[in-house]
C-alpha cells in the first residue's frame, strides 16, 4: 500500500514538474487506436472574453499543440498484450504529435480501459481533536478508511474522497473550517490488475518518456463528455470503445463507480467478419460505412457488395442487404448494452436522483444506437461528444476522443486523491526521522 | 504464434527506436541551437584558424587584399592630376610648389592632406592654408598670405613682420617694401601690436619719425630723423607719446636743441640737451647772474 502511495506521489510530483515546464503529453492507449495529444499550459490566457467565447468552463489555460492518432497494435481488451508492438504504436503516435507540436515532450499521462477495474466505497471516521476540521483531520479521516481485501496482484488506481460527513451533516464538499465532533469521509477506490500498470510503465519507459500520471479511461471519458449538471446530479458515461466498454457513474462531480464490459466495437467487427466470411479490414469498412442498428424497409433494398479476391467467382461476387448487416451487428450491441445494464444495476444507478446516460466512444457512432440504448437502458439516453478544448484538430473532436480530451482535463484540473494529503504522523513507521521533524514542525 | 524474432517489415509505420530518439533529440531546444549555431560557428572559426596558422596563407591574403585595394585606388575617378593655388602671390606660389611637390598623377588615397596642409602652413608667409581635392583630379590649395606691416631690424638682418609679430620673409627678398615702418631691437617683433599702436599715435611726426627701438625687450624708444630719442615708459607708452606730441604742438618741443626726451619715470620728465645748447644755457645763466650783480 505504501509503495503505491509513494509511486503515486512520485507521479504527482512529475506532473507538477511537467506543468511547470508547460508541456505534457496525453496518451490514450485504446484497443482500436492509440492517440497522443501534446498540451501546452501557459499562464497567460490567450482567449479573451472579447472573442465572444466564454471561459469554456475554465478549460482555456491549456492548449492542444500536437495531436496524432495511430492504429493500436498489440492491445486487447484495453490491456497491453504485446509489449513491443504497443511500444511501436506509442512511438508512432508520440513522434507524430511531437512533430506537429514542434516540441519535445518528456512527461506523459496515460489512460487505458482494461485491466478489470473494480470499485470500492470506503468509509473512514475520526473524532476531531480540536473541534475545527483542518487538513490533517481530513488526511487522518482518509487514512482511517479500512482497506478491503482488494485481492492478490491488484493495485489502486484512483482513491478519491467523494463525500465528507461531519456529525449528522452529510454531503460536505470541503469540511475544512467546519466545527464538529466526528468527521467521516467516503472514498471511492478503483483497483486494477497490477501487471497492467507495470506493463504500461515499461512501455512508456522504453519510449524514453516519464509517466506523470495514470487514469482509467472510463473516468476520463466521463470527465469530458458529461456536462456539468450531469456530473452534479448523477449520470453514467458509457464509453463504447474498441475492445472494452467502460462505464463510469458520476454524482456531485465525483466518480463513484467504474467498471468495464470486456466487449466493444471490435467484437461487432469480428461478428461481421465471421458472419459474412470477409476479412476483418473489410468488415471494419462495411461496419463504419453501412452499419446500423435499426432496420427499416429501405434497408432491404440497399445491397452491399462483399468484394474479395479469392478467385472463386461465386464467393467474390456476393452481396448482402443492409438489413442483413444490421441483423449481424444488433445482437452484439444488444449484448454489450445488456451487460452495461447489469453493471448499472449492480452499482445502484437506479437510486441516483437523475439517471442520465451518455453514450460516447468510437462505437457510439453506429447509427441507431441511441434508439437501441434507450430501449435497453432507459429513456434518458443521449449521445455525447467530448468537450471542446482549444487547439484540438477537427479530426480529434469526435466521440472516439472523449477519453483523450478527458485525460487532458484530468491533467489540467486533477481531483484530490488520497495521496495528495499528508500522511498523518501516527501512520508513519516508528523509526522514521520524518516523524520527529513533523512533530517539531507542528508544535513549534 | 507470431514469430518472436523481429524481422523488419518494409511498411511498418512505426519509427525505429533510434529514429524516434534522434527526432526527440532534434526537438530538444538546446541541442538544436547548438547544432544550428554552435557547430557552424565552431567550424568557421576552426577552418579560419587552420588557414591562418600557415604564414604563407596570411601573406597571400594580405597581398590579395592590397592588390584589391590598389586596383580600386588606381581608378581614374580617384586620380589627382594637378595642383591649383589660389590666394598666393606668384612668388609665394612658386615657394608652395617647391615645398609641396607631389609627382602627379597619383591616387587621392595616397595624399596626406593634413600633412600637406601642415607643410604649407610651415612656410612663413602663409597664415592659413586649406587643401582639398576637387572633382576633375584637382588638388586645390587655398592660401591666406601673411600681410607684412613692419620692417624689423634684427641682428641677423632685416625681416618683414606681420601684425602678430610673425616673420613673413627676409627683406632682401622683397626690396620694394621699404615704405613700411621700421622697428629694431631684440625680440621687437613680439611686441608688434604695441609698435603698430605707437606708429598710429606718432602719425603727426610724419617724415621725422625714423622708427621704434625695443630697449631691453621691455619698452620702446621713438627715434626721430634728427637724432632725437623719445624714451617711452614700459607701461602706457602711447599716452606718454601723445603727451610729447602735444608738447611739441604747444611749445615746439621737438624742434628745440635736445637729444632725448626721457619719459621712463612717469612722475618726472627729463630733457637732455645737446652740448651746444647746454653751453648756451650756461652762458645765458652767467650773463643773467652778472646782470643781477650789476643791477
Amino acid at each position: 500500500m505504501s509503495m503505491l502511495y509513494h509511486s503515486q506521489r512520485a507521479m504527482r510530483a512529475k506532473r507538477q514538474e511537467a506543468l511547470r515546464r508547460g508541456v505534457i503529453a496525453i496518451l490514450d492507449i485504446g484497443s482500436y487506436k492509440t492517440s497522443c495529444l501534446v498540451l501546452r499550459f501557459d499562464s497567460s490566457d490567450e482567449l479573451l472574453a472579447a472573442d465572444g467565447v466564454g471561459a469554456m468552463a475554465g478549460q482555456s489555460n491549456f492548449r492542444v499543440i500536437g495531436a496524432a492518432t495511430t492504429k493500436s497494435r498489440g492491445v486487447k481488451f484495453g490491456e497491453i498484450d504485446m509489449v513491443q508492438e504497443t511500444e511501436c504504436a506509442i512511438r508512432t503516435a508520440v513522434q507524430a504529435a511531437q512533430k506537429m507540436a514542434n516540441m519535445r515532450v518528456d512527461h506523459v499521462i496515460v489512460s487505458f480501459a482494461g485491466a478489470r477495474p473494480r470499485s470500492y466505497g470506503l468509509v473512514g471516521e475520526v473524532s476531531l481533536q480540536t473541534g475545527t476540521v483542518s487538513e490533517s483531520d481530513v488526511a487522518s479521516a482518509l487514512a482511517a478508511c479500512d482497506l478491503p481485501d482488494i485481492g492478490e496482484g491488484r493495485e489502486v488506481l484512483h482513491a478519491q474522497p467523494v463525500n465528507f460527513a461531519l456529525d449528522h451533516r452529510s454531503g460536505l464538499k470541503d469540511p475544512r473550517g467546519h466545527v464538529g465532533n466526528r468527521l467521516s469521509a467516503d472514498m471511492h477506490m478503483l483497483t486494477i490488475d497490477s501487471h497492467a500498470i507495470e506493463t504500461i510503465l515499461r512501455c512508456v519507459k522504453r519510449c524514453d518518456l516519464e509517466l506523470a500520471g495514470i487514469a482509467s479511461s472510463p473516468y476520463a471519458a466521463g470527465i469530458s463528455s458529461l456536462v456539468e449538471d450531469e456530473q452534479e446530479l448523477g449520470a453514467a458515461c458509457i464509453d463504447l470503445g474498441g475492445g472494452t466498454t467502460g462505464v463510469s457513474i458520476f454524482i456531485k462531480k465525483h466518480m463513484i463507480y467504474a467498471d468495464t464490459v470486456r466487449m466493444g466495437g471490435d467484437h461487432v467487427t469480428q461478428d461481421i467478419s465471421q458472419g459474412l466470411q470477409i476479412p476483418a479490414g473489410d468488415a471494419e469498412r462495411i461496419k463504419t460505412r453501412f452499419g446500423g442498428l435499426v432496420a427499416t424497409g429501405m434497408d432491404d433494398r440497399e445491397r452491399i457488395e462483399l468484394e474479395s479476391d479469392t478467385g472463386d467467382w461465386e464467393h467474390d461476387r456476393r452481396t448482402i442487404s443492409r438489413a442483413e448487416l444490421i441483423g449481424v451487428m444488433r445482437p452484439r450491441v444488444e449484448e454489450i448494452l445488456e451487460e452495461v445494464r447489469a453493471i448499472l444495476e449492480d452499482a445502484g444507478f437506479d437510486h441516483l436522483p437523475s439517471q442520465r446516460i451518455v453514450l460516447t466512444g468510437g462505437a457510439s457512432q453506429i447509427p441507431g444506437l441511441d434508439a437501441l440504448a434507450s430501449r435497453i437502458l432507459g429513456n434518458q439516453v443521449r449521445l455525447g461528444r467530448p468537450l471542446r478544448v482549444q487547439g484540438l484538430p477537427q479530426s480529434a473532436c469526435g466521440p472516439a476522443f472523449s477519453a483523450s480530451v478527458g485525460l487532458a482535463l484530468f491533467a489540467a484540473y486533477p481531483q484530490d486523491e488520497w495521496w495528495d494529503f499528508e500522511v498523518p504522523a501516527d501512520r508513519y513507521p516508528a523509526r522514521s526521522l520524518k516523524r520527529a521533524v513533523k512533530w517539531f514542525r507542528d508544535n513549534w | 504464434m507470431r514469430p518472436l524474432i523481429r524481422r523488419r517489415q518494409a511498411h511498418d509505420p512505426a519509427p525505429s527506436r533510434w529514429a524516434y530518439r534522434v527526432q526527440r533529440l532534434w526537438l530538444t531546444p538546446i541541442f538544436r541551437s547548438v547544432l544550428r549555431v554552435g557547430v557552424p560557428a565552431f567550424a568557421v572559426v576552426a577552418l579560419g584558424g587552420v588557414y591562418i596558422s600557415d604564414p604563407a596563407n596570411v601573406l597571400r591574403l594580405q597581398d590579395s587584399v592590397a592588390e584589391l585595394r590598389r586596383s580600386i585606388e588606381d581608378r581614374p575617378e580617384f586620380r589627382v592630376n594637378f595642383m591649383s593655388i589660389t590666394g598666393a602671390s606668384p612668388v609665394l606660389a612658386e615657394e608652395i610648389r617647391a615645398t609641396v611637390s607631389p609627382d602627379f598623377p597619383l591616387s587621392s588615397f595616397d595624399l596626406d592632406l593634413e600633412g600637406l596642409r601642415r607643410r604649407v602652413e610651415n612656410i612663413r608667409a602663409v597664415s592659413v592654408a586649406e587643401i582639398r581635392i576637387r572633382s576633375g583630379g584637382e588638388l586645390a590649395v587655398t592660401v591666406t598670405e601673411r600681410r607684412p606691416v613692419l620692417v624689423w631690424q634684427a641682428r641677423e638682418g632685416l625681416w618683414l613682420v606681420d601684425a602678430e609679430g610673425e616673420r613673413v620673409a627676409p627683406l632682401l627678398a622683397r626690396p620694394d617694401l621699404d615704405y613700411l615702418p621700421v622697428i629694431a631691437g631684440d625680440r621687437a617683433n613680439e611686441a608688434a601690436a604695441q609698435a603698430l599702436a605707437l606708429f598710429e599715435t606718432a602719425e603727426p611726426l610724419g617724415e621725422r619719425l625714423r622708427g621704434l627701438v625695443r630697449m631691453g625687450e621691455r619698452r620702446w624708444d621713438v627715434v626721430l630723423t634728427d637724432g632725437i630719442r623719445i624714451q617711452l615708459p614700459e607701461t602706457d607708452p602711447a599716452p606718454a607719446l601723445d603727451w610729447v606730441l602735444a608738447q611739441d604742438d604747444a611749445q615746439e618741443l621737438l624742434d628745440r636743441d635736445i637729444l632725448r626726451v626721457d619719459l621712463r619715470d612717469p612722475s618726472r620728465t627729463v630733457l637732455q640737451l645737446t652740448p651746444d645748447a647746454l653751453a648756451e644755457l650756461r652762458r645765458m645763466r652767467e650773463t643773467e647772474i652778472l646782470g643781477d650783480h650789476q643791477g
